[in-house]
């Protein structure tokens, strides 16, 4: 049985390092933007947000590829959790993204903007996910349907991505370029910094979340075992992984 | 709509609110995820206190067996 607490209090403490840093960051060091001003703090959280749960989706699809390789259901528990977690973070990204909408552009959401269509798009298909699951009520069928899932919709972020960048008509401002987005040295540092707090957030909770489930699956296990099967309350349908 | 380039920006004072939104809306999501492992964890634990319990019950009585004389 994998130890997923083995670390996680140096994790935790570097997590709340960065993310304290980062935070003095943006509220001391970082300037006002020029065409923004004050609103454009919002990015700091809102970019990260939207960048972590993307590759949390990613992550989530390779570790599903684990899952259908070797047949080993631990995978598909880390793949779930990944997706699970990418999830949180993309509907905080969508919640800041909105806020910062309507305080730069005067509406919650543009319909015609690629970028928040799209992503909006990849959240829905990832919402779908969980009553994927929930549908299928044999642990091992529901397991591999749920790593296929995974990785054909993981696969599609990146193309999802490419074809946001590609699109001619946007307003959404560009930071992932390979320029830095055109933001100044003092930006630049506090944003990065911003993303890494945010990704050691995700790596962070997701060990949390398995430690939590690998415990309470070794409970039941022990109870099993010592009290027999009729001593474990019957799981029932669940998406979570059991 | 105004385009992103030409939208002007919004006085600190009234764009306070927003950016202060943002950031509770992010920080709430943690607290209600710590919240929600909180009481996973709670439950855990007792399912193992109870397991816990259940293994002394049982070598107490095993005990009192082995003192029992046979026959």
């Amino acid at each position: 049985m994998t130890s997923y607490g083995k670390g996680l209090r140096a994790l935790t403490l570097s997590t709340v390092a960065t993310v304290t840093v980062a935070l003095a960051l943006v509220f001391f060091y970082a300037p006002l933007d020029a065409d923004q001003g004050f609103v454009q703090k919002i990015f700091y959280l809102h970019v990260p947000l939207a960048i972590v749960s993307l590759c949390g989706f990613v992550l989530g699809g390779l570790l599903a590829i684990g899952h259908l390789r070797t047949g080993d259901r631990k995978w598909d528990l880390r793949s779930y959790v990944a997706i699970h977690m990418a999830l949180i973070f993309g509907i905080g990204g969508l919640i800041t993204g909105s806020i910062w909408a309507k305080a730069s552009w005067g509406h919650w959401w543009v319909w015609n903007e690629p970028t928040l269509v799209s992503f909006l798009i990849v959240l829905l298909l990832f919402a779908t996910y969980q009553p994927l699951r929930f549908s299928i009520e044999d642990p091992e069928r529901q397991a591999r349907y749920a790593s296929v899932f995974a990785i054909v919709a993981g696969a599609f972020v990146p193309l999802n991505f490419i074809a946001v960048r590609l699109a001619q008509q946007f307003v959404h401002p560009r930071i992932l370029t390979l320029g830095g987005g055109n933001l100044p040295g003092s930006m630049r540092l506090t944003f990065i910094v911003s993303l890494i707090g945010i990704a050691l957030l995700y790596a962070t909770l997701w060990k949390y979340e398995m430690a939590a489930k690998s415990a309470r699956m070794q409970a039941r296990r022990l109870r099993r075992s010592l009290l027999g099967g009729d001593a474990v309350r019957p799981l029932g349908r669940s998406a979570a992984p059991s | 709509m105004i385009p992103f380039a030409l939208s002007p920006a919004l006085a600190p004072g009234k764009a306070a609110p927003y950016v202060i939104a943002a950031y509770i809306v992010f920080l709430a999501i943690v607290l209600i995820y710590v919240a929600i492992m909180a009481r996973r964890l709670t439950r855990t634990e007792r399912d193992l206190s109870e397991l816990g319990r259940e293994v002394d019950q049982r070598a107490v009585e095993a005990e009192h067996r082995e003192e029992e004389p046979v026959g």
